[in-house]
């Protein structure tokens, strides 16, 4: 098992990503420069920056949403980096997404049945089994077989993040783009999807490239972290390490300007926050 | 701003010549080669008939037609009628202050009106918005030359308040010139004013909606300040833009109107010489038409531009 | 979180079924129909459409005089047994004429929308969804076409191309267009950028799929009502060419009876009456079956507009009240009993009007107090009533919402008593306010400095020079660096950082004497955050101001506030020093919210055995 499981599932090296530049004739601007990282099956790699960091563009350049200007993406050995519709639709059954934002994610006028059939139906699978296999969909993300037939709406952030999920397991995938889905929800909400994603992988052992502004967030379901800034990778490794270690100085503003529900250590966290800022 | 201005300018330049190209080529491709037979009569000759062609130039290919027929233009000369002989920009000079009377004090009113209602409507809604809702549906929806007949027969010929038919030049009378557009110009306003003021009152509802209108409230303004600056601004362009919209409606009905109130004005001469296919002279009118259409809407995006300035990086 | 609970039995994370048979299938479009008929007017308008389209369709079979039939002894009958309207100047039956006439005018009104909706439709498509250069050929000829008066087109192409309704009314259905391709156009680029059409394309969907599915289904609704707008336009058109007498006179036509109607108006009032009665009467019904399929159809509380906050901000206003078993509200000391020198809240009740008359509560008797100089947190998840709360201290509650029971007294005043005058009176000096987004708290059409200074100038009665001068001291001081350039920005020129620095510039600017802000430091990068928050802290200490901050962040808490009061589905259920909060949370929900805290929780376990973690020596990477 454990050969297997070293085997690298998603392979990014040097992706560069450029995005045109305003205006006629403008130059193009780079929001990703020389990113490289490897996800194993079963693996989280956790992706932090701030906004502008470019690490949303990460997983839309995986998913095939923004175009690549430079570098590979490989998954399970093959070159995805520009590959055509047919090829992403194949890699559809292998590769899915949640984003962060339950209410536009959803199309507001489908039934949570026809959202979570669509994937299903368009692999090839029949109306009637995929119509079927909703019920056991929707119990594996702890919602009632009853929520098939209501709307998007009739429904809370927290439980249109777990429908968004049970769309993106129905094909049985082996990566999950995961970008930001735990940001718009609740402090309790957000802890239980949350175990919901852990729960998942061990179950499936699937891999997730999971996208957060929130060290702590990342840190509570990553394996390994990679640090972003404008588009750079400035630190990478262990989750342990860059999330209470970390060795860039970016990295540690980031740290030492998260507030710790604490007023004591928060008070410490502050002053060293500033000692930082003044040598810095 | 300046560079949005030079923008807006070349487009619509280019805009007009864009129509009056289009315009010209496919009139002169539809109307086929029997023109001076049309104009000349069955009776015409074969020798006439290549005759009047080679006068008219209409021997020669589309393209130098119109290459020819711009030349003039830009010279002021927009040809001559076919049937009468008489110059186009001539009966465009007479034509043109008579509509005018009418447009631009429908612009006026209805802007005036149509911002006023609608923001009093944002504002207070309750019964006021509910009725407003209701007759805006109905003005918007009935055709403005039945206003106009309708107008005409009660006001005009039944309570004989106003002149129902004529046009008098303001040089001869300031008071008759105004007494004969009130008709007319009231029965293009109504549509105007409903179609303007419904768009004004759901953009400051809107607007009224907005964080930053609570956020000046937070700051200790009344709500007559906040309505008069930030909630007319921002609403604004929405009003605007499709007052600039209505008006090419405006235009449109205009012909019509003319004809009901027997006003001498474009839409009279357009009409007057569209049966017998002048097509100098119609091209005459749709010069004018998009010209003004075009000079309109300028004014209108640099407004918007003035008045939002994220427009003017559009 | 040991055990998963089933989400949809907790209370709090409000599921609202509207659907009370859960096995019933709801299918979207039957609540619109329901909509449709409740709306008197709308039904009214289709059966007059019904009407009018059933009995001109049957003309050749009504039992009708011929309308051709000319009687010169009979002209200009009035109302009889023998022509029910009446005759025309040529003595023919004018009932005749009006159904016959309805053939040309509602077929040319059939024939000009579907020709616009077609075009309009599939070319608003294609720019829509493949933009670049079709997209902007296509919205070039749009606004050529918009720049056209239709009238003056169609007289052009009536002398061209003869008297034909037909081609009259398929040129006119082209210059209709740009309505259609604006609308579709308009929305299949919202579609396009919505994350549920991304996701459908990571699903394997293919274009085609997700036109139909997705994109489609959007754009529904606005292409049906601007048919009925359109067809409205053409009768109306139509019946104006014809009233200039330049459309087809072979057949009987509406706008042509109203012309010889108004031409006979002195000698035969009602000829003019009976076409234009029924051209008014089609138009108009045809706009209202239009505003009526608008309310039925676009009426749908999707959540996809602009902005999240206030869709849950409604969410909250109509969640259910729930009820709070007596133990848990004795448990803890939610009681706030003392009283603040600058704010003292005692039994608040906010409710919200419904749709049906009656009153939804959404905050149930809250109790706090401010000192002057103290930073009180008020902390709850979304839906709690803590911005309620806020924004009924400021007198700022949206349409619909009122203080419906207690007392908040400010300095002595019990605000609730005031009229919204006086209220506001006090926003400003006394009462301030930082809101939650930046951007959209600026007003986009003014610039920055003149939205600084207008307050100023009305509450200090200082001139515009001395405003502008402590209006650039006053954002050198929240640390903003270039305050000239800011001071004749506008909002979408500065960053969300800068914005919310100005905001707080702005609402400190008369020296109020307490500070509410409202998640404050939300929608700000965590490092932004870190010096907002120390911003604040030292203008609060600066100002001595009292400061209610609403929040969800405990992290945030901790970092700046005295005392904390936890909020739960609009009650206060825990208030106390910070500290003593932290370290001994007495309420079962307390301690719930900070056990969800991840942020010091242990990194998760590394369960593979080697590593072949490959960190890239990328260039510069380590030199930043």
């Amino acid at each position: 098992m454990d050969v297997v499981r070293n085997e690298p599932l998603l392979e990014v090296e040097r992706l560069c990503v450029d995005f045109p530049g305003r205006g006629f004739r403008a130059k193009p601007n780079r929001v990703l420069r020389d990113v490289s990282f490897v996800i194993r099956p079963g693996e989280t790699l956790g992706l932090v920056g701030e906004s502008g960091s470019g690490k949303t563009t990460i997983g839309r350049a995986v998913l095939g949403l923004v175009p690549v200007s430079a570098g590979t993406v490989r998954f399970d050995g093959r070159d995805i980096t520009r590959a055509g519709r047919a090829e992403r639709r194949r890699l559809s059954q292998d590769v899915q997404v949640v984003f962060q934002d339950p209410y536009t994610s959803l199309n507001p006028s489908m039934t949570i049945e026809s959202i979570l059939t669509e994937p299903l139906t368009a692999a090839g699978t029949d109306a009637q089994e995929a119509r079927r296999r909703v019920g056991a969909l929707l119990d594996r993300v702890h919602l009632p077989a009853d929520a098939a037939h209501r709307l998007p709406r009739e429904f809370s952030g927290g439980q249109r993040q777990r429908i968004a999920i049970a769309r993106a397991i129905a094909l049985g995938p082996r990566l999950i783009v995961c970008d930001e889905p735990v940001s718009a929800l609740d402090l309790t909400t957000q802890a239980r999807v949350l175990e919901l994603f852990t729960e998942i992988q061990e179950n499936t052992g699937v891999a997730y490239l999971f996208v957060s502004h929130d060290l702590g967030v990342v840190r509570h379901v990553s394996h390994n972290v990679m640090v972003l800034y404008r588009g750079d990778v400035v630190e990478h490794g262990r989750a342990e390490q860059v999330t209470a270690d970390p060795r860039h100085p970016y990295t540690r503003k980031l740290l030492m300007s998260a507030p710790v529900p604490d007023p004591a250590a928060q008070r410490l966290r502050r002053e060293e926050r500033r000692a930082l800022a003044q040598s810095a | 701003m300046i560079p949005y201005v030079l923008r807006r300018l070349v487009s619509a330049v280019v805009l007009l010549f864009a129509i009056t190209f289009f315009a010209f080529v496919l009139l002169t491709l539809a109307a086929g080669g029997d023109t001076a037979r049309n104009v000349l009569g069955d009776a015409a000759t074969p020798e006439q008939i290549t005759q009047l062609n080679a006068d008219l130039g209409l021997d020669q290919p589309v393209l130098v037609q119109y290459w020819n027929w711009l030349l003039g233009a830009l010279q002021g000369d927009l040809g001559r009628s076919w049937f009468t002989s008489q110059g186009v920009t001539e009966a465009v000079a007479d034509a043109l202050p008579v509509s005018l009377s009418v447009l631009l004090p429908v612009i006026v009113v209805s802007g005036v009106v149509a911002f006023t209602i609608g923001l009093l409507c944002a504002v207070r809604r309750g019964w006021l918005d509910r009725t407003f809702q209701v007759l805006s549906t109905l003005a918007d929806a009935v055709p403005n030359f039945l206003v106009g007949v309708f107008l005409a027969t009660l006001l005009g010929v039944q309570l004989a308040l106003f002149p129902a038919v004529g046009y008098v030049s303001p040089e001869r009378s300031l008071y008759a010139w105004a007494a004969t557009l009130v008709l007319p110009v009231t029965a293009l306003s109504i549509g105007a004013v409903a179609g303007v003021a419904q768009q004004v009152r759901s953009a400051a509802i809107g607007v009224l909606r907005q964080d930053y209108v609570r956020t000046l409230r937070s700051r200790g303004l009344s709500q007559r300040r906040i309505v008069l600056t930030s909630v007319l601004r921002n609403s604004s362009t929405t009003g605007f833009t499709m007052l600039g919209l209505q008006f090419v409606g405006l235009l449109g009905g205009s012909v019509v109107v003319e004809q009901v109130f027997a006003l001498p004005g474009l839409g009279t001469l357009a009409v007057t010489n569209t049966s017998r296919g002048d097509l100098p002279l119609v091209m005459g009118v749709i010069v004018a038409a998009v010209t003004i259409v075009v000079l309109v809407n300028l004014v209108v995006d640099l407004v918007v531009a003035w008045l939002n300035p994220k427009a003017r990086l559009a | 979180m040991s055990t998963p609970q089933n989400p949809v039995l907790v209370p709090g994370s409000s599921a609202t079924p509207t659907a009370p048979d859960p096995g019933r299938l709801r299918r979207p479009s039957s609540g619109a129909l329901r909509r449709f008929t409740a709306n008197p007017l709308g039904v009214v308008a289709a059966v007059v459409l019904a009407v009018v389209a059933v009995v001109v369709a049957l003309a050749p079979v009504l039992p009708l005089a011929d309308p051709d039939a000319i009687d010169l002894f009979g002209t200009l009958q009035s109302p009889g047994a023998e022509h029910l309207l009446g005759t025309d100047s040529s003595g023919r039956d004018v009932l005749s004429r009006l159904v016959w006439g309805g053939q040309v005018n509602l077929l040319g009104a059939l024939l000009a929308t579907a020709v616009s909706a077609v075009l309009g439709v599939s070319s608003g498509l294609l720019a829509g969804y493949h933009a670049g250069r079709f997209d902007t050929g296509a919205s070039w000829v749009t606004s050529m076409l918009q720049a056209l008066p239709a009238i003056v087109v169609l007289l052009a192409v009536r002398a061209v191309a003869g008297p034909s309704t037909w081609i009259a009314m398929t040129v006119f259905g082209v210059m209709l267009t740009p309505g259609f391709f604006r609308i579709v156009r308009g929305a299949v680029q919202a579609v396009r950028g919505e994350l549920y059409v991304d996701a459908a394309r990571v699903s394997g969907l293919s274009d085609a799929r997700i036109v139909g599915r997705h994109v489609l289904t959007v754009v529904r609704a606005p292409i049906i009502i601007q048919c009925a707008r359109v067809a409205g336009i053409a009768i109306a058109v139509q019946a104006g060419l014809q009233f200039l007498g330049v459309g087809d006179k072979s057949v009987p036509s509406w706008g042509a009876m109203i012309s010889e109607g108004f031409r006979k108006l002195s000698i035969a009032p009602l000829l003019v009456l009976w076409p234009a009665l029924l051209v008014g009467l089609v138009c108009a019904s045809l706009m209202l079956l239009s505003n009526a399929l608008r309310d039925a159809l676009e009426d749908r509380g999707t959540a996809t507009g602009p902005s999240r906050r206030r869709a849950r901000a409604a969410a909250a206003a109509a969640g259910p009240a729930t009820v709070v078993l007596p133990e848990q509200a004795e448990e803890g000391s939610a009681l706030d009993t003392a009283t603040g020198d600058l704010l003292t809240v005692r039994g608040l009740q906010v409710a919200y009007a419904q749709g049906d008359g009656g009153d939804k509560t959404v905050v149930h008797g809250v109790d706090l107090h401010v000192d002057s100089g103290e930073v009180l947190g008020l902390v709850g998840e979304s839906g709690s009533g803590k911005t309620q709360t806020a924004f009924a201290v400021l007198g700022l509650l949206p349409e619909g919402g009122r203080v419906s029971a207690g007392s908040i007294d400010f300095r002595g005043t019990d605000l609730t008593g005031l009229t919204p005058g006086q209220h506001g009176a006090l926003r400003g000096t006394d009462l301030a306010y930082i809101p939650q987004e930046p951007l959209s708290n600026l007003d986009p059409a003014f610039k920055i400095g003149y939205q600084l200074t207008t307050p100023m100038r009305l509450h200090l009665g200082i001139s515009r020079r001395e405003a502008k001068e402590r209006a650039l001291a006053l954002l050198a001081r929240v640390g903003i660096p270039d305050p000239a350039r800011t001071f004749d920005s506008y909002a979408h020129e500065i960053s969300g950082g800068m914005a919310q620095r100005v905001l707080i510039a702005g609402a400190i600017s008369c020296k109020p004497k307490l500070l509410i802000a409202d998640e404050p430091t939300t929608a700000l990068d965590v490092t932004v955050q870190a010096e907002v928050l120390d911003l604040l802290r030292d203008l609060q200490a600066e100002f001595g101001m009292g400061i209610v901050l609403v929040t969800h962040n405990f992290g945030v808490v901790a970092d700046i506030c005295d005392r904390v009061a936890v909020m739960q589905h609009g009650r206060i259920v825990e208030t106390g020093a910070v500290e003593d909060l932290f370290a001994r949370p007495r309420h079962p929900y307390t301690r719930t919210l900070l056990d969800s805290m991840v942020e010091d929780g242990p990194a998760r376990p590394y369960p593979f055995d080697d590593d072949v973690l490959r960190v890239p020596a990328a260039d510069g990477a380590e030199a930043r």
